[in-house]
């Protein structure tokens, strides 16, 4: 899940500031789980919007917010709350923001900090696991991301900075590769750390540039 | 002066300057450094050394730099912000300073898809208007990026790039500006061949009045042949080549000389337009024709200052 935090109110008041009408998008899915971007949340926001004189023209639970085919139908067929609004506040992350904007031509507004992709360990506790790095490799690590969890991201680890099974950055942070260690002997496994694991080829996560697939017709 | 370079001389003293390129070997030879050093000896003000250009592995920069100036010759270095992040940046441009390099040029580097390490990390930590401020900082303001005070600071000539033919073109001066509030000292752009362009960029530079806050050295790129110059208007982003020059090129008995005659011909231009303070000549893997260049355009002897 897209682990998603409100912004501070204040920071939104300010770059709505010349906003006087706004329109809020929420979304059905990551945002509503987080609830930072749900019916309840919209609401809210709504509330102290207009406890603060902006005109709130309508507010709307994307489902989800990433769907640019599905944004546009919304928007075409609640046209008129949307041109009455000056601009979108949206409650989702930021790839919610940005399918909003290309959904339609009005400025849209991040209402949430995107944080991580993370797992829910119980409600309102969230911890990330995986970097979307375009080239799993939990087949050698025991099932648990180095690239994550290791501080340093390294792919030979431990570094000599553990201690206690904790990270040397943070005794709150357990060390990765101490994980990834006691998890492989669980199964009986640890000769996999004797490989070398290769230098990653970073092309396939960000450092390549914009990331594209298209399934079904001629692939990229 | 903030550095007391050759060419922070030569450029401060009103003369146009000439700066050329070094590409630093693939290996450890320091043989090839010093043979395209003296190759340039005279021709230039000082010469200018690459830093993993196109993102291919390579000699660094600094310690080309050291090199050259072992052999009395004046280096600027460049730095590329793909490889290092804030604290490797600072720490090398502390030691380059050290060694005696007195002029830096900061860029953001050609992304490492073009390189001989495609699959590598890009850093960019910092982007290249960060790192003149960076080094703006520690000259200035003798303290690291983040505040730490310097015992003794680095004495450098800052330099920036610009490429007037780059999109979106209404955004280049705004950018330059951005660079010289940022505290460069000098800037080097892309390789001219339309110079009508060019101008038409000056113009807006000198309205602006930013020439005057600045040195702008106009980039040369010497060609050999009309492939390279073909590859050049097709693959080179950012450059514009005139069809003319093209043509040229493909009808020249000697395309050598056509070259040299072209770059003489878009010097003589340049030499006149209000603003400008200099050349940098690019001849990777031509250093020769440097020379022949330098002293057909009449910019030789270069001034002891």
């Amino acid at each position: 899940m897209i682990i998603t935090k409100q912004k501070p109110f204040e920071e939104i008041l300010k770059f709505l500031e010349s906003s006087p009408r706004v329109f809020i998008a929420g979304c059905t899915l990551c945002a509503t789980t987080c609830k930072t971007g749900g019916e309840e949340e919209a609401k809210k926001i709504e509330k102290k919007l207009q406890d603060k004189g902006k005109v709130v023209s309508g507010w709307v639970i994307l489902d989800p917010a990433c769907h640019i085919l599905n944004n546009k139908k919304y928007f075409r067929e609640n046209k008129e709350k949307l041109d009455q609004a000056d601009s979108i506040l949206v409650l989702a992350c930021g790839n919610g923001v940005q399918a909003v904007g290309e959904s339609m031509d009005k400025k849209v507004y991040p209402g949430c900090d995107t944080l991580f992709l993370g797992e829910i360990i119980r409600f309102g506790n969230y911890e990330e696991r995986c970097q979307l790095c375009g080239e799993c490799i939990l087949d050698k690590t025991g099932g648990i991301c180095p690239i994550t969890r290791c501080s340093k991201s390294l792919l030979n680890g431990p570094c000599g900075g553990a201690e206690d099974g904790k990270c040397e950055i943070d005794p709150e942070i357990e060390c990765g590769w101490q994980l990834i260690i006691d998890q492989l002997e669980k199964q009986d496994k640890l000769h996999l750390l004797e490989e070398i694991i290769p230098p990653k080829d970073w092309s396939k996560s960000r450092d390549g540039g914009l990331r594209r697939l298209t399934i079904g017709r001629k692939e990229k | 002066m903030k550095a007391g370079s050759n060419l922070e001389r030569v450029l401060e003293s009103g003369q146009f300057a000439v700066t050329a390129e070094l590409g630093p070997p693939k290996g450890a030879d320091a043989e090839v450094v010093k043979k395209k050093g003296s190759l340039l000896r005279d021709c230039a003000d000082a010469i200018n050394i690459t830093d993993n250009q196109t993102a291919i592995a390579r000699m660094s920069s600094i310690a080309c730099g050291v090199i050259l100036n072992q052999l009395n010759l004046e280096p600027v270095i460049q730095v590329v912000c793909r490889d290092r992040n804030r604290l490797a940046i600072q720490s090398d441009i502390l030691g380059a300073a050290a060694l005696g390099i007195k002029n830096v040029l900061c860029l953001s580097g050609d992304h490492q898809k073009f390189g001989n390490h495609p699959q590598a990390k890009n850093v960019y930590d910092i982007d290249a208007i960060h790192l003149i401020q960076v080094l703006k900082k520690m000259r200035d303001e003798k303290k690291l990026l983040e505040g730490d005070d310097l015992t003794i600071e680095p004495k450098l000539y800052i330099g920036a790039v610009e490429n007037p033919y780059a999109d979106p073109y209404e955004f280049r001066v705004i950018r330059l500006a951005k660079k010289i509030r940022a505290g460069c000292d000098f800037v080097q752009t892309q390789g001219v061949f339309d110079v009508k362009k060019f101008k038409d960029w000056m113009k807006t530079i000198t309205d602006q009045g930013l020439d005057r806050k600045v040195h702008i050295l106009a980039g040369i790129i010497p060609i050999k042949s009309a492939g390279m110059v073909r590859y050049m208007r097709d693959y080179v982003s950012g450059v514009s080549v005139p069809e003319e020059i093209v043509t040229r090129m493909e009808n020249a008995k000697d395309p050598r000389q056509e070259g040299i005659n072209i770059c003489l011909e878009i010097i003589d231009e340049l030499k006149e337009i209000p603003g400008l303070h200099g050349i940098h000549i690019m001849a990777i893997a031509w250093e020769t024709v440097v020379r022949i260049i330098v002293d057909k355009a009449g910019l030789a002897p270069r001034p002891a200052v």
